[in-house]
C-alpha cells in the first residue's frame, strides 16, 4: 500500500516542515516514508513543494507520480497540480487562499479555513499544523497519536501548547468535513 | 604580551584526535538520539561520519551541502571535535589534509562549483597519501548551473579532476541510509587505504528525508590507518612493504617525516629529477588501487535466470531507484532485466560490467548527465553488447516509465 | 646568548637534504638561521613542531629542519597549517612563506587566518618577487620594479604585508630585514610566544632574481640598500606629521602586539560548555 501526498503553497507557509512530521508520523507507524521538497531561492513568497510518499514496501522512485492527495495553500500550486491527483484520490485547499473553480471530477474535495482557523488561535504561522491535522482525519495516512507526537518534536517548546491546540483544531475541522460530506452523499 | 600556555587545550574536552571504541561510538548513537531517523541525506552523512570517528570538518557554504556543515557545526562541539567554516573550498581541503596528517579522521562537503576548486588540494592528498573524505552533493552544472537541483554529472571529474596520474576511490549512494553507511565506508577506505575518498550524493538524495537506522558497534568496521611500526630513527614515510600502502606517523609523535606534493622517495624528501623515483612512485599510487581492486568494488546485482532476450541496466546513485522501479515493472510484464546497480564508481568496475555484457545484448545506461558513466561501459563491454545511454539533464530524476518504454521499445 | 653555529646544526637540520637550493647571498637562509635561533632559545619541544610551507623558495625551508614539515600548495599552507593546530592544538605551528605565496596567491587565506586569530607563527620571507620561477612581478614589488614580468617597470601599487596583518587582526606583527639578524631572531621568538597569530615579516635580498634588475645584484648592496631605506619604529614615531609625511622609509620593528582572545582557546571553552558525556 503505497499514498502519495503533495503541498503546494507559497514559500513561508510551512509545507516543508508538514511533510517533514507527516514522514515521521508514518515511520513511528512503522512504514517507510520519503520525504522531498522543491522551492525556489527565495525564503518567503515563491513557489513550495512537499511531497511524502508513505508505503510498507520500499519505495524507490522518490517522487510523486501520481498524488493520492492534494493539499493546496496557494493559487498557482493548485492550478497546476489539481488535474494531475488520481482518480478516487483527494483534494484540500485553504478556503480563503484558493478558488478551486469546478474541482475535478471524481475526487474528494474539501475546502477548509485553515489560515482562518490560525489567525483565530492568534498566529497565522500554525496554519501548517491546522492542516496537518484535517490531513490526518481525512486521508487517515498516519496515526493520530503519532502526528501529534511528531508536531511535537518539531516546534520550539514555547510554542508547543499553542501548536497543540492547532493540530487538535485542524483534527476537528477535517473530521466534521468529512461527516459532512458522508451525511451529503447519503 | 601573554606567554603561549597550551594547558588550556590539552586539559579541555576539546579533543578531536581522541582513540575511537565502543563506549565513543555508543556516545555519539546517544547524541543524535534514537535508532530510527527521518532525516536528509546530507544530515545522514553528518552522522556516519561521527559514528566513523570523524572529529574534524572544514566547509564553506553551498547548496545543496550546506545542511552537512550545518549539523556538524552543531554536533562537533558536544563530542569534542572541531567544526570550522573556511574562506573558501580551496581552504576547506588544504584544513582536512593538515587536520588529518595531526591525527583526526576529517572530511568536507561540497556541490559541483566547490568541487571544482578543491581539485588542487585533492591531487595533493592523493600524492601525499593523507587519508580524508570529501562529499560532493552533485547539482547541474557547468558554472552555477542549477544549485537547488540534482544531477550526476561530476562523475568524471572526481576521477580526473587533479591532473597527473592517481588512483583514488569514489562511491554513490542511492538512498538517505546509504548516505550514512556509505559514509563511514568511505572514512574506512580512505584510512586503510591510506587515499582521498569522495562521496558522490546529489541534490536529490541531499535534501530528501527518508528513514535512518543507526547501525550499533559490532554491525560495522571502524579502520583507522596503519601506523608506523618501525623505531622512529628508521621510520620513513613512504616506504613500500610490499602492501604498497605506507605507514602513516602523525604529526606530533615524534617521527619528524616530512611530507610533500613534489615527487619524493621513500624517505619523503623531493626526488623531483629522478625518472625512475617518479614512475615508482605513481605507479604505486595508483597499484595500490587497482590491485585491490576486488577487496574495494561493490556492486549489487539483481538479474534475471539468464537466457536469452534480457536486457542489461547499469545504473548508480539516485537514478538505480528509478532502474527498481521500472525492473519490478518490466518483470511484472514478463520481461527479462538484468540490473547491475555500482556503488564504487571508481575504481570503475569493469569486470562486473563485462560479465554482464557477456549475458545480455544489451545495456542501457540512465545517467543525470549528458554521457559519463556510458562512456566507462562501453569500454568496459569492449564490444560485447550494445550500449544504449539513456541521458537526462535539469534537476528532475529519470521518471521509470521512461526507462520501461526504452527496455519495450527496442527490445 | 648566541649559540654557537654547530650547536644550531646538529640539532635542527636534517643532514640528508644539504647542499640548500638557495643561491649566493640568497636571504633565506638567515631567516632559517633566525628561525631556528629563536625555536633554541624558547626551548620549543622540536617533537612538538611542524612546520608547514607553500610553494617557493623560502617554503623550502621545513625541508632542511629535522623536525615534521609539510609542504604544502602553492599559497594554502596556512590552511593546512589551520588543520594541524585545530585537530591538535598541543602543537607548535610554524609556516614559513613568501611575498607570492603568502599575499599573490595565497593572500585570502592569509587575511583570514589573521582575522580567526589561531595561534601560529607565519615567517614571510619578502623578496620582492617570484624568485623560484625567475623574478616575476609580485604583490610587493616596489612601484617602478623592474621583473620578467614588468620589463618596463611596475605599475601597480604594492601591498605592506605587515599594514595588511594588522587590518586583518593579526594580534602580533613585525617587520624586519635580514641586516637585522638579532632583530630578526628576537621579532620570531616573541611571535613564537605569542597566543595567537603571529606574523613577522622580513625583508630578505633575492640577488638572483629582484637584485639582479634592479641594482641589487650584490647581497651586500640589497642589505645596504634595505638599511639606508628603512626606518625603526620608535625612531619613527619620534617625527613631527609634517616629516612623516615626507617620509619614505620602510617602518621596521614590532609594529603590534595586542592581546586578544585565540581560536583555539575560544574553541576549547565552547566546547566545555556543550560536550556531552
Amino acid at each position: 500500500m503505497k499514498t502519495e501526498m503533495r503541498f503546494v503553497a507559497f514559500g513561508g507557509q510551512g509545507i516543508v516542515l508538514a511533510g517533514v512530521i507527516l514522514g515521521e508520523a508514518a515511520i513511528a507507524d512503522s512504514n517507510n516514508a520519503v520525504q522531498t521538497q522543491s522551492y525556489g531561492p527565495e525564503s518567503r513568497g515563491g513557489a513550495a513543494k512537499s511531497e511524502v510518499i508513505i508505503s510498507n514496501d520500499d519505495i524507490d522512485y522518490p517522487m510523486v507520480v501520481e498524488a493520492d492527495c492534494l493539499v493546496a495553500l496557494s493559487q498557482p500550486g493548485y492550478d497546476k497540480y489539481a488535474a494531475e491527483v488520481k482518480p478516487g484520490g483527494t483534494l484540500i485547499v485553504d478556503q480563503d487562499l484558493v478558488d478551486a473553480g469546478t474541482p475535478p471530477e471524481g475526487r474528494a474535495f474539501y475546502s477548509l479555513p485553515f489560515a482562518k482557523t490560525a489567525d483565530r488561535l492568534g498566529n497565522r504561522i500554525v496554519t501548517n499544523i491546522v492542516v496537518l491535522g484535517s490531513v490526518c482525519s481525512i486521508t487517515g495516512v498516519v496515526s493520530e497519536n503519532n502526528l501529534a507526537a511528531a508536531v511535537e518534536s518539531n516546534v520550539p517548546e514555547k510554542f508547543r501548547e499553542l501548536n497543540q491546540t492547532a493540530f487538535s483544531e485542524g483534527f476537528k475541522l477535517g473530521a466534521e468535513a468529512v461527516k459532512l460530506k458522508a451525511a451529503g452523499e447519503k | 604580551m601573554k606567554k603561549r600556555d597550551v594547558s588550556t587545550a590539552t586539559d579541555s574536552k576539546y579533543r578531536p584526535a581522541r582513540p575511537f571504541n565502543r563506549e565513543e561510538f555508543d556516545r555519539i548513537r546517544r547524541i543524535l538520539g534514537g535508532k530510527v531517523l527521518f532525516v536528509q541525506g546530507d544530515s545522514a552523512v553528518s552522522y556516519g561520519a561521527l559514528l566513523a570517528g570523524c572529529r574534524f570538518f572544514a566547509g564553506y557554504p553551498i547548496t545543496p551541502a550546506t545542511e552537512t556543515g550545518e549539523v556538524l557545526s552543531q554536533l562537533l562541539p558536544r563530542v569534542g571535535g572541531v567544526c570550522i567554516q573556511m574562506e573558501d573550498e580551496i581552504a576547506s581541503v588544504g584544513a582536512i589534509i593538515g587536520a588529518s596528517r595531526a591525527g583526526t579522521k576529517a572530511m568536507t562537503a561540497t556541490s559541483g562549483p566547490g568541487f571544482s576548486l578543491m581539485q588542487e588540494n585533492i591531487g595533493y592528498a592523493a600524492m601525499t597519501e593523507t587519508p580524508c573524505v570529501i562529499v560532493d552533493v552533485q547539482r547541474s552544472g557547468p558554472s552555477t548551473g542549477q544549485p537547488t537541483e540534482g544531477a550526476q554529472g561530476d562523475i568524471m571529474q572526481a576521477k580526473w579532476g587533479s591532473h597527473g596520474d592517481y588512483e583514488l576511490i569514489a562511491l554513490s549512494p542511492s538512498t538517505v541510509q546509504e548516505c550514512l553507511d556509505l559514509t563511514i565506508d568511505a572514512f574506512n577506505l580512505s584510512e586503510k587505504y591510506s587515499i582521498p575518498v569522495i562521496l558522490l550524493t546529489d541534490g536529490i538524495i541531499g535534501h530528501m528525508r527518508e528513514k535512518v537506522v543507526l547501525p550499533e558497534f559490532d554491525d560495522v568496521e571502524i579502520v583507522w590507518r596503519k601506523e608506523p611500526t618501525r623505531p622512529k630513527d628508521e621510520f620513513q614515510p613512504f616506504t613500500d612493504d610490499g602492501s604498497q600502502i605506507p605507514e602513516v606517523a602523525i604529526f606530533g609523535e615524534g617521527y619528524h617525516t616530512y611530507i610533500t606534493g613534489l615527487t619524493h622517495s621513500e624517505s619523503g624528501y623531493p626526488a623531483t629529477d629522478s625518472q625512475p623515483d617518479h614512475h615508482r612512485l605513481v605507479k604505486r599510487l595508483c597499484d595500490k588501487i587497482r590491485n585491490n581492486r576486488d577487496k574495494i568494488i561493490r556492486v549489487q546485482r539483481d538479474y534475471s535466470d539468464g537466457g536469452a532476450g534480457a536486457t542489461g541496466i547499469v545504473s548508480y546513485g539516485v537514478t538505480s531507484r528509478s532502474v527498481n522501479s521500472a525492473v519490478k515493472t518490466l518483470r511484472q510484464e514478463g520481461l527479462k532485466v538484468d540490473h547491475l546497480r555500482i556503488i564504487t564508481n571508481w575504481p570503475f568496475p569493469e569486470k562486473e560490467v563485462d560479465e554482464l555484457a557477456g549475458r545480455v545484448d544489451r545495456i542501457i545506461v540512465p545517467e543525470l548527465n549528458l554521457g559519463q558513466v556510458y562512456h566507462c561501459v562501453k569500454e568496459a563491454a569492449a564490444g560485447k553488447a550494445e550500449i544504449v545511454p539513456l541521458w537526462k539533464t535539469g534537476g528532475e530524476m529519470h521518471v521509470p516509465r521512461g526507462i520501461v518504454e526504452l527496455v519495450k521499445g527496442r527490445g | 646568548m648566541f649559540r654557537k653555529a654547530k650547536h644550531i646544526r646538529e640539532k635542527y637540520l636534517e643532514e640528508n637534504m644539504w647542499p640548500s637550493i638557495f643561491c649566493q647571498a640568497c636571504g633565506i637562509g638567515t631567516v632559517l638561521n633566525c628561525a631556528l635561533r629563536a625555536i633554541d632559545k624558547v626551548k620549543l619541544d622540536i617533537d612538538q613542531t611542524v612546520f608547514v610551507s607553500g610553494i617557493g623558495c623560502s617554503s623550502r625551508l621545513p625541508g632542511y629542519i629535522d623536525a615534521d614539515g609539510l609542504h604544502t600548495t602553492h599559497g594554502r599552507a596556512i590552511t593546512f597549517a589551520t588543520g594541524i593546530k585545530l585537530a591538535k592544538p598541543e602543537l607548535n605551528v610554524i609556516v614559513f612563506t613568501g611575498d607570492g605565496d603568502l599575499a599573490g596567491i595565497g593572500g585570502n587565506h592569509f587575511i583570514h587566518a589573521a582575522r580567526r586569530n589561531i595561534d601560529m607563527t607565519v615567517i614571510c620571507v619578502n623578496n620582492y618577487n617570484y624568485g623560484m620561477t625567475g623574478a616575476q612581478l609580485s604583490p610587493t614589488t616596489p612601484l617602478g620594479g623592474i621583473a620578467t614580468t614588468s620589463p618596463y617597470g611596475n605599475i601597480e601599487s604594492p601591498f605592506d604585508l605587515s599594514a595588511l596583518a594588522i587590518g586583518a587582526g593579526a594580534p602580533y606583527v613585525a617587520k624586519w630585514t635580514t641586516i637585522y639578524p638579532h632583530e630578526t631572531m628576537t621579532a620570531i621568538k616573541d611571535g613564537i610566544e605569542k597566543k595567537g597569530f603571529a606574523f613577522i615579516e622580513i625583508l630578505a635580498p633575492c640577488p638572483e632574481g629582484y637584485g639582479r634588475r634592479n641594482k641589487l645584484n650584490q647581497g651586500k648592496d640589497n642589505l645596504l640598500w634595505f638599511k639606508k631605506n628603512s626606518i625603526g619604529k620608535s625612531r619613527y614615531e619620534k617625527l613631527s606629521e609634517e616629516e612623516k609625511r615626507a617620509c619614505d622609509k620602510i617602518v621596521i620593528g614590532k609594529l603590534n602586539d595586542i592581546d586578544k582572545p585565540e581560536f583555539t582557546a575560544e574553541w576549547s571553552k565552547l566546547v566545555d560548555k556543550h560536550f556531552v558525556e
